[in-house]
């Protein structure tokens, strides 16, 4: 079936002219049609839109032009600018927003052809590690309808597993990209920070967010990841690096890396979960990979580190949101500061609003030395844990999660709880590295993803090393029930 | 350490967030939580460390010629706003 088949695969049919990109999209426009519903997965659907588009590209195929993403469809998540398209970022607050340009995610993918079958569900302003944090409803996790999907791209990522889209787009600001596609069993890209722009992309935490890739295998996201990645003059913290071509880097063979097992992620991890983990090390040892135990003493600070830097970042980030230019303004504000505060203060949901105050308090007069400078000071120890691990091992591994997807309603009232969801993908955002995670085996019949984090800029080796992983497993290929 | 409904009060101010009588508690509660949760800071010996603001070590901001880059978009951009007038955006009044 079409929504089984990759992107290369896709690529090869359209450029055959087998099949038309019309075709393609009608197909998971379906698709979405018949099953999204049970999901709750996307939120915006441009049917039209995106056959207007799959016509283009039919016209460009015609013409006798090719690329590797030309006339195949994907879903953005709703964090992303989309010309002329409601860009809600999850929230009441922008509910109503038309964005009036393009994200220059959005912007390069169209350049290459791409058809945008609709936007993804998320959590708030991307802040949540379930996806029930949005004003559209929970995301369902397509491997069991109780259970989450992850957060904060929970959308994009369940759409991925449920064969929605051949690839989407998500951010990953603590996690957000590579725990949703390990509850969901699908290959997440979050790229080195700076790698790919942000322009565009609603800010929540600007010293920390990036944009990445959900695909089906390593292959697939080296494909998208080359053509969203690059400087961009708009984002001022883009790295004016050339990108390498990074599906020609997959099948460097594995003979004499070297991975480094990281010991705290394995402190309190429940044995099914690190038995998947060894299991996946001896494929790598098979493959002629090197491991070593390797120890980031100031790991654990990860969480508490982040649950500062990252709501003061989002603080000075949303205070943007005032009811004046764009978003919710609330009904008979009787005067400047009633309007300020009951836009905002209707206008986000519970956790946002959360957010928003604990960066407000580490911020203010009195607390900033002990909380903001205290967390910047850790998020530079942590970073140099990383640099000297890297002066001996070429990547580091663990699991992407402490656990399987978890039943919706179980953390939500519970935000430490919920926020140690991300306890081991939080150290590559503070550090500003890539990570990427893969699905590496079930426990109770749900993915568990396997996580690998490289120094900054080598997304490359990352998906090399995933690829060869994908060739020789296929807990890559299981789809959920229902959505074979 | 745990903060009182009048630290939240405060914090909900600063913030300009209008927070409701049902939400108070659960943020009195929630807030306090997460501020012991990162009060775990304090065990980590940072004597002499430099602040991290930027992951990127060495990174400078770019300049820019100093010419017009932009169109005037005004309209579109207006488009999402709640209240306009004349090409203006219209808020309660201010100055009585």
């Amino acid at each position: 079936m079409l929504h089984n088949l990759s992107i290369g695969e896709l690529a090869a049919h359209l450029g055959g002219r087998q099949i038309s990109s019309v075709e393609i999209t009608r197909h998971f426009l379906a698709r979405i049609e018949r099953l999204n519903s049970a999901l709750n997965a996307i939120i915006t659907l441009t049917a039209a839109d995106a056959l207007a588009a799959a016509a283009a590209a039919d016209h460009r195929l015609a013409a006798g032009e090719r690329g590797p993403l030309l006339g195949i469809p994907l879903i953005h998540k709703d964090i992303f600018c989309t010309d002329g398209v409601r860009t809600s970022c999850g929230s009441r607050m922008l509910d109503n927003f038309i964005a009036p340009y393009d994200a220059t995610v959005v912007a390069r993918l169209k350049a290459a052809g791409a058809v945008m079958l609709g936007k993804a569900n998320m959590d708030e302003f991307a802040m949540g590690s379930s996806n029930e944090t949005s004003y559209y409803g929970p995301v369902k996790n397509p491997w069991d309808t109780a259970k989450v999907p992850g957060g904060s791209s929970g959308g994009s990522a369940a759409a991925m597993a449920a064969r929605l889209a051949p690839y989407t787009t998500g951010t990953d600001t603590g996690g957000s990209i590579r725990q949703p596609a390990a509850l969901t069993g699908v290959t997440g890209v979050k790229p080195t920070y700076g790698r790919v722009s942000r322009y565009g992309m609603v800010a929540f935490a600007s010293s920390l967010d990036q944009a990445g890739v959900f695909a089906r295998t390593a292959a697939d996201a080296a494909t998208v990841l080359r053509v969203m990645a690059g400087f961009d003059p708009l984002d001022s913290t883009s790295v004016d690096a050339p990108v390498p071509d990074y599906a020609a880097l997959l099948s460097a063979p594995l003979k004499g890396l070297k991975i480094g097992l990281l010991r705290e992620f394995f402190d309190g991890l429940e044995s099914r979960n690190a038995t998947l983990i060894h299991d996946a090390l001896k494929i790598y040892t098979s493959l002629g990979a090197s491991t070593v135990e390797v120890s980031l003493p100031h790991l654990p600070l990860s969480v508490p580190t982040y649950y500062v830097v990252a709501p003061a970042e989002c603080s000075s980030n949303l205070s943007r949101f005032d009811g004046v230019r764009f978003g919710y303004r609330c009904d008979q504000p009787k005067d400047l500061a009633d309007m300020y505060k009951r836009s905002r203060g209707e206008g986000f949901g519970p956790e946002v609003k959360r957010r928003i105050m604990t960066g407000t308090y580490v911020l203010s007069a009195g607390y900033f030395d002990a909380y903001y400078l205290k967390a910047q000071k850790v998020r530079r120890l942590i970073t140099d844990d990383f640099r000297s691990a890297f002066q001996h091992v070429d990547l580091l591994i663990g699991p992407t999660t402490p656990t399987p997807a978890f039943d919706i309603g179980a953390k939500i009232d519970d935000p430490v709880t919920m926020y140690l969801n991300d306890i081991y993908t939080i150290g590559a955002n503070l550090a500003g590295l890539p990570g990427l995670s893969l699905p590496c085996g079930f426990v109770d019949g749900l993915p568990m993803g396997l996580q690998l984090i490289g120094p900054h800029f080598s997304e490359g080796k990352l998906l090399n090393a995933a690829h060869q992983f994908q060739l020789v497993t296929d807990w890559h290929k299981h789809a959920p029930r229902g959505y074979e | 350490m745990s903060l009182t409904r009048q630290d939240v009060e405060k914090i909900a101010h600063l913030a300009r967030l209008s927070i409701t009588e049902q939400e108070m508690p659960v943020y009195v509660t929630s807030l306090s939580s997460i501020v012991n949760f990162v009060a775990e800071l304090s065990r980590a010996e940072t004597g002499g460390v430099e602040p991290m603001a930027h992951p990127l070590d060495g990174q400078r901001q770019r300049l820019r010629p100093d010419v017009v880059s932009e169109t005037d978009h005004h309209e579109k951009y207006q488009k999402n706003a709640p209240s306009v007038q004349s090409g203006l955006y219209v808020v309660p009044r201010v100055i009585e």
